[in-house]
C-alpha cells in the first residue's frame, strides 16, 4: 500500500511537523514500506474477534475526587521556555 | 569491586570491608575512564551519588539498611529523576530537568541505592540499534563498531563493560531483552501492569514496561523486588501481591515443562544461532524440564499489528511535546502554529517523526478501523495463542534475536529491516506477558540470548529457570575482551 504526497502533507499538518518538500520523497518510500508491512493485517481473520486495549482487560480506576497534590507552580515554571508573572509565554494567538 | 554482582555488593557493604562512598567513587572512576568508549551515559550524575552514597552509609550505620543500600546502578534515561537530566535520547528534552521523581526512581532511593547516571537509548525508545539517540550511537562492548541493539542499549552496554553492575531499562517491543542478549547480560521484561509506569516516558502506554538488565538472574530478582508494585499513580498497574523475588531461585526444574514455539525456530534464525538456543534447551532437560513443540499461529501477524498500536500511542502521547511548557522551542517562532511544527520538526529525530507520521495516519478520519481497531483485534488473536500454549507447558522458550549484534549503519537505511530485528520479542509485549533473556553462548565471538517466556505474574518462575541456568552455564560470566 502506498502514502501519497499530498496524505503526507496532509498528516504532517495534524500532527504539527513541518515537512520540506525533500522530506516528503524520502517518507513516501519509508512510510510505503512501513503501511506495506502493517498491511499483512488485513489477511487476517477477526471476524467476532473483540479488539484489545489492556491485556489484563483491566478497566480505568476512579479515585475519590480530592486535592492531593501541592501547587508547584514555580518548580514547574523554572523549566519552561518562556514565562512571565506566572503564566507561560507562547506567541500571539488573539489578534 | 565492578567485576562483583549486585549480591556480592551488598556482602561486601554489609560486612563493612568497604563504604559506600569509597564504593562510589571507584565506580565513578572507572566509568569516567572508560565510558569514552562505548557512549553508554547521557549523564553522569557524580555529585548526586555521591550524596546519596553518604547517605546510605547513615542509613547502614543506623541499622535501616536494605540489599541495595549504598550499592551503585545506573537508571535509563527513561525514568524521570528529580534534579536530574532526562533526555529521553532526544533533542526535545536535551536540557530538561524533571521537578519530580518516577516511582521506580523513589523506589530505588528508598532502598538506599546510590545512581551513577542516566544510560543512553534510542531517542523516546524507538529502535533496536540505539542509533537513534540524539547523543550518539552506543558501542557493543562484545564488538568494534557492533551495536548494543536497543533501545535500551546504554544499559546493556554498561553491564555488559562492568560499569555498572546493574541498570533499569523499558521494553516496548524488545527493548530491555534485545539489547541484553546482543551485549551478553540478564534482562527481564515483567508483566504488563507489574512495574509503574508513572514518571517513565511514555512511548506506547498498552505495551511498555519497567524491567532490570544485571549480569545475573539474582540481582535481575533483586531489582525486582524493588521495582515491582502497586502504584495509585498509573492508572494501569495491577494492585496483586508481590513476592520476594529471591525466594524461589533455587527452586528445582525437575518436571518443568518447556514448549518451543515452532514459528520461533524459523528460516529467519540463522543455524548457528539456532544450534545455540537448542543447545541451551538441551541443558535444561539435563535438570529434569520436559519439551514440547507449541504453535503460536498468529505470531506472524505480530510486527504488523505492533506499527500501528505503537505509532498510534506514540503519536498521542508525543503530543504533550509542544515546546510551550518544558523542553525545546524553536527560534523565534512567528505564530503558534509556526512555534508548533517547527519545534516538533527540530526537537525529533527522523525515527520518530516517521512514528508520529504513521500514528498520526492510522488513528485519522477513514482509517481507523482498518488500522487501529484492526491491530487491536489481531492483537487479541496473538494473545490468546499463548494463553492456549500455557495450557499444555509452563514455560516456553525460543531465540531473543534473529542474528548476533549487527555492524552500526547496517540496518538503517530502510525502517523495515530493523523493524524485524523483533521478529521473536514484539508479540510478548503484545499479549502483556513476561519474558527474560539469557546468556546461552556465541556465535563469532558474539553473545547469544535464550528467550524464557512465561504467562502473566509468572516473574519468579522465570527468574528460577534461569538462575538454575546460570548454575550450571557461565556464559553469563564471560568478559568482554
Amino acid at each position: 500500500m502506498s502514502i501519497s504526497r499530498e496524505d503526507i502533507e496532509k498528516v504532517a499538518v495534524l500532527a504539527r511537523i513541518k515537512v520540506d518538500d525533500e522530506q516528503v520523497s524520502a517518507l513516501e518510500k519509508d512510510l510505503g514500506n512501513i503501511l506495506d508491512l502493517v498491511d499483512q493485517l488485513s489477511a487476517a481473520d477477526t471476524e467476532a474477534v473483540e479488539p484489545m486495549a489492556h491485556p489484563l482487560d483491566a478497566v480505568q480506576r476512579l479515585r475519590a475526587d480530592e486535592v492531593t497534590e501541592t501547587n508547584q507552580r514555580e518548580a514547574f515554571q523554572a523549566i519552561a521556555p518562556a514565562t512571565e508573572d506566572g503564566l507561560y509565554l507562547v506567541p500571539k494567538v488573539i489578534e | 569491586m565492578h567485576n562483583k554482582s549486585v549480591a556480592e555488593l551488598s556482602k561486601e557493604l554489609e560486612s563493612g570491608k568497604i563504604s559506600s562512598v569509597e564504593l562510589t567513587q571507584q565506580f565513578l572512576d572507572r566509568l569516567k575512564s572508560e565510558d569514552g568508549k562505548y557512549n553508554s551515559f547521557i549523564t553522569i550524575s557524580a555529585d548526586q551519588a555521591l550524596a546519596e552514597a553518604k547517605a546510605a552509609d547513615e542509613m547502614r550505620a543506623a541499622g535501616k539498611a536494605t540489599a541495595w543500600t549504598g550499592v551503585p546502578f545506573a537508571h535509563k534515561d527513561i525514568f524521570c529523576t528529580n534534579g536530574v537530566r532526562t533526555t529521553c535520547g532526544s533533542k526535545m528534552l536535551e536540557n530538561f530537568v524533571p521537578p519530580y521523581d518516577a516511582t521506580v526512581t523513589a523506589n530505588f532511593k528508598a532502598a538506599g541505592a546510590v545512581c551513577l547516571g542516566k544510560t543512553n537509548m534510542d531517542e523516546f525508545a524507538m529502535g533496536s540499534s540505539n542509533e537513534s539517540s540524539f547523543f550518539g550511537a552506543v558501542t557493543n562492548p562484545w564488538g568494534d563498531k557492533r551495536v548494543p541493539g536497543g533501545s535500551s542499549g546504554g544499559s546493556a552496554a554498561a553491564v555488559a563493560a562492568r560499569l555498572v553492575p546493574a541498570a533499569t531499562g523499558t521494553d516496548t517491543g524488545g527493548s530491555i531483552r534485545q539489547p541484553a542478549a546482543l551485549c551478553g547480560i540478564t534482562g527481564l521484561k515483567p508483566t504488563y501492569g507489574r512495574v509503574s509506569r508513572y514518571g517513565m516516558i511514555a512511548f506506547a502506554s498498552s505495551l511498555d514496561q519497567g524491567g532490570p538488565m544485571a549480569r545475573t538472574a539474582e540481582d535481575a530478582a533483586l531489582m525486582m523486588n524493588v521495582m515491582a508494585g502497586f502504584d495509585p499513580k498509573d492508572s494501569t498497574c495491577i494492585d496483586r501481591e508481590v513476592p520476594d523475588y529471591t525466594a524461589t531461585l533455587n527452586e528445582p526444574l525437575k518436571g518443568l515443562k518447556i514448549g518451543l514455539p515452532k514459528e520461533y525456530f524459523s528460516e529467519q534464525l540463522s543455524p548457528a544461532m539456532e544450534e545455540q538456543v537448542r543447545n541451551a534447551v538441551r541443558e535444561y532437560e539435563k535438570l529434569g524440564a520436559t519439551v514440547k513443540e507449541v504453535s503460536l499461529p498468529n505470531a506472524k501477524l505480530a510486527i504488523a499489528a505492533y506499527y500501528v498500536i505503537a505509532p498510534a500511542e506514540a503519536s498521542a502521547n508525543l503530543s504533550r511535546f509542544d515546546g510551550a511548557r518544558y523542553g525545546y522551542r524553536c527560534e523565534n517562532p512567528k505564530d503558534l502554529m509556526d512555534m508548533y511544527t517547527r519545534t516538533r520538526a527540530e526537537g525529533f529525530g527522523n525515527e520518530v517523526k516517521r512514528r508520529i507520521l504513521v500514528g498520526s495516519y492510522a488513528l485519522s478520519a477513514g482509517y481507523f478501523d482498518a488500522y487501529y481497531l484492526k491491530a487491536q483485534k489481531v492483537r487479541r488473536l496473538i494473545q490468546q495463542d499463548f494463553i492456549n500454549a500455557f495450557k499444555e507447558v509452563d514455560v516456553m522458550m525460543s531465540p531473543v534475536s534473529p542474528s548476533p549484534a549487527f555492524v552500526q549503519g547496517e540496518k538503517t537505511t530502510d525502517p523495515v529491516t530493523m523493524y524485524l530485528e523483533d521478529v521473536f520479542t514484539i508479540a510478548i509485549n503484545l499479549a502483556g506477558i513476561p519474558a527474560m533473556s539469557v546468556p546461552a553462548g556465541f556465535v563469532n565471538g558474539l553473545p547469544v540470548g535464550l528467550q524464557i517466556i512465561g504467562d502473566y505474574f509468572s516473574e519468579a518462575r522465570l527468574l528460577n529457570a534461569a538462575h538454575q541456568f546460570q548454575q550450571v552455564t557461565d556464559w553469563h560470566q564471560r568478559e568482554p575482551q
